[in-house]
């Protein structure tokens, strides 16, 4: 006897948002990524469409991370390089995207120009085709001042530009507008601030189709199942129409992941865990896995190894 | 779903006799939906009616028992926002048969270092699969008692022979392994062995509607003690049947699938396994077995488990005691913070990445982070010196300075006048204790 399989009719989908722009749309990238647009809970290809495989953007900084040497190995001498490192990420590891975060901006740190920010990202938009995320330091006044000059140098781009958070959203906005850019809001794990930031933007007069979600998210075994919890909430919202939490959704996975203790902790401190090599690897992977089952359409991640195991299991996951 | 008070109604005599003590059916009726009161009182409700409402009040997916304290399904919503997830997926790691004696024994060894400590919680492996590959009835049997005799976990005997299947349970049946697979091919002999000697049983079919007829099949064995299987061996596939499984008995409950399910991993390269895996905890499946064992690859795995069937509604929280990182003395730091686990280990993370031996005393804040807490009255200044006199801290530092988080620097005034004690207002993130303990 058949079984009648239960499909949800949802009423909406996805926004989708298109990152990068080639020469005909007034950029120089030589190919442009969509993002968003499903019609289902992820990968449930029986009751709606994935119109997009989710994608991965590798993580470049301006500066030399201090990541642990099981990652910083497998990129050999390109770290101090940001055009050399973005493009070994997109040849070699099959990046979709780079993301170029500006650690050296900060005041406490190398305390880099705008003019100077400025000459990076041309350096690594020279440097790939891919589209191009590019993201501050940890200080919002010095962001400010950088995101302006970067906006307006790669007027028509169309960068995704980050972040736009709840005490520090209009001058990236209003950059992101003129220059015709798209914007990351970026909300603390809480899906009413991540509805009223979105709500906030959109007055100022950026469209919904030019922002993506960063809700932040907790590395496995940190907090990854308010994440988890937040963003399911979140899909099923744009779902059932809830525009103002309809944009596709980035999540630091590189970043928080690697935070975590497991992440890095040798086997001779911690001999319970086993090798580091693989747990680090997966630790990473697996949050990135995690934030897929949930509906994930960026993923931002950093170490190569991990990079491959997500690739192929985004591949099974799209082969219908 | 419970049924509501006026659907039991219907199934009830209408006599109005009172005998169950209560004055009427409809009373007694919504007695019976609160839970408040038992069918058993009323000596007139019919054979039909009693099984209708047994049924109805039934779990929509029945928990299924085996082994070692194992317990599967038992499952009431969808997503873990709705309420939460109960019985974390039960992780099995697969012994063929066909390995030889000493792979066997180190296999058994990689199996018993499956017991991790992290942020306070301790996690187990649940089990081990023994597969019969060689077919060999015997060779499955010693297998079987190889595997049990070194180790106290639960057992899944799989084997598609009743014969094999049956030398191997009958000595272990004390054990209560999970038996496996009853197919189209021998579900009589299989639900029949299982039905015997009272374990769960694994019905498998290939797809969704062979299934649905299996199921009912063996239930007309009049055995119920099943964990289902619908056969798909890849990702894509085994997420929407697990989907469909789930959906089908809590939203429609539908009764064929109102039992637990099970997963197998299909890669061969143990890092794709485990991410292979990932998914099926994450969606849905009550089993999974896997094959590979090291540590570094079954860690991850169980700490995803682990954080995905945390209740939304209980944040995890740390012991409200002094705790010390490191070789403490005299002149080490003394931080607070809150005893919400993930803010306390993250604090402690970075106290330990500073490689200053330091004290940390988390306040007990019902496991809510540093902003909550505040808002809510929970970490105010009387509490934390209250705090401080029970740890004894005074005694054990000289320097008499606390260092709180930067996000409650407003309680610094009445804190140090409280406690007499130096109060350094610390960074607002745990991110910022590396660069914090460089100007100390």
């Amino acid at each position: 006897m058949s079984v009648a399989l239960v499909k949800e009719r949802y009423t909406s989908k996805v926004g989708e948002v298109v990152l990068g722009a080639t020469s005909e749309q007034g950029g120089t990238r030589t190919s442009t990524v969509s993002v968003g647009g499903d019609s289902t809970l992820p990968f449930l290809h029986f009751e709606g469409q994935m119109q997009n495989r989710p994608v991965i953007a590798m993580e470049v900084n301006d500066t030399v991370p201090e990541w642990n040497e099981a990652i910083k190995s497998q990129f050999g001498d390109v770290l101090g390089n940001p055009g050399a490192w973005a493009k070994k990420c997109v040849d070699e590891f099959g990046a979709d995207l780079i993301y170029l975060k500006l650690n050296g901006a900060d005041p406490e740190g190398v305390n880099r120009s705008p003019e100077d920010c400025t000459r990076i990202v041309k350096e690594v938009l020279a440097a790939v085709g891919v589209p191009l995320i590019v993201v501050g330091c940890d200080d919002d006044e010095k962001n400010n001042e950088i995101m302006a000059a970067i906006a307006e140098a790669a007027t028509g781009e169309n960068l995704l530009l980050g972040l736009a958070e709840q005490d520090n959203y209009k001058s990236i906005a209003a950059a992101a507008m003129v220059h015709k850019h798209t914007l990351i809001a970026r909300s603390p794990l809480d899906i009413n601030i991540c509805k009223q930031l979105n709500i906030l933007i959109n007055e100022m007069g950026l469209p919904l189709s030019k922002i993506v979600i960063d809700p932040m998210i907790g590395g496995l075994g940190f907090g990854i199942e308010y994440a988890y919890s937040i963003m399911e909430r979140a899909r099923l919202g744009a779902l059932a129409n809830d525009k103002m939490l309809s944009m596709p959704m980035i999540c630091t996975v590189g970043y928080e992941s690697n935070r975590c203790k497991e992440a890095n902790a040798s086997a001779e401190e911690f001999p319970g865990w086993g090798d580091l090599k693989d747990r680090g690897v997966l630790w990473e992977a697996m949050t990135a896995s995690a934030m897929l089952q949930v509906g994930a359409s960026i993923l931002v991640m950093r170490n190569p190894a991990a990079v491959r195991l997500v690739q192929k299991n985004i591949a099974d996951l799209m082969n219908k | 779903m419970a049924l509501t008070g006026l659907e039991i109604y219907k199934q009830l005599p209408k006599k109005n006799c009172g005998e169950c003590g209560v004055p009427t059916c409809l009373a007694f009726a919504m007695a019976l939906a609160s839970g408040k009161a038992a069918l058993d009182t009323c000596p007139h409700v019919t054979a039909a009616a009693r099984e209708a409402l047994d049924s109805a009040s039934a779990p929509p997916i029945k928990a299924i028992k085996f082994g070692n304290g194992s317990v599967m399904g038992d499952e009431n919503v969808l997503f873990r926002h709705d309420k939460t997830f109960y019985h974390p997926t039960t992780l099995l790691i697969r012994v063929s048969d066909a390995l030889s004696d000493d792979e066997l024994s180190q296999k058994l060894e990689e199996i018993k270092g499956l017991e991790f400590d992290r942020v306070g919680l301790h996690y187990s492996l649940d089990g081990v699969a023994v597969v019969n590959e060689s077919g060999d009835a015997a060779r499955f049997e010693k297998v079987a008692g190889i595997v049990a005799a070194n180790t106290e976990k639960s057992l899944l005997l799989l084997s598609s022979d009743p014969t094999a299947l049956k030398a191997a349970l009958v000595p272990l049946a004390s054990r209560k392994p999970l038996i496996g697979e009853a197919t189209e091919e021998n579900y009589e002999a299989i639900v029949n062995l299982a039905k015997e000697n009272s374990v769960p049983v694994i019905i498998k079919a290939e797809g969704l509607d062979a299934l649905n007829d299996l199921v009912v099949k063996a239930q007309a064995l009049d055995y119920k003690e099943f964990v289902l299987d619908a056969g798909s061996r890849n990702p894509v596939e085994t997420l929407a049947n697990l989907t469909q499984f789930r959906r089908l008995s809590i939203k429609k409950k539908f009764r064929p699938f109102g039992y637990p399910v099970i997963a197998y991993t299909s890669k061969t390269e143990p890092l794709d396994e485990i991410m292979e895996a990932s998914v099926y905890v994450s969606k849905y499946a009550s089993a999974v077995v896997i094959n590979t064992s090291a540590k570094a690859h079954v860690l991850p795995l169980m700490t995803l488990r682990q954080n995905l069937y945390t209740d939304p509604q209980k944040p995890i929280q740390v012991e409200p005691v002094l705790h010390s990182v490191g070789d403490v003395n005299e002149n080490s730091p003394f931080y607070i913070t809150t005893n919400f686990s993930l803010t306390y280990y993250s604090v402690e993370g970075e106290v330990e990445a500073s490689k200053i031996p330091s004290y940390i005393l988390p306040i007990d804040t019902d496991g809510t982070s540093v902003l909550t807490a505040y808002a809510a009255g929970k970490f105010e200044p009387e509490k934390i010196v209250d705090a401080m006199n029970k740890s004894g801290i005074a005694d054990k530092i000289t320097n008499k300075t606390v260092i709180i988080p930067g996000y409650v620097a407003v309680i610094s005034g009445k804190l140090a006048e409280l406690s007499g004690f130096k109060v350094v207002v610390g960074p607002r993130e745990s991110s910022g204790i590396l660069s914090f303990t460089k100007t100390l």
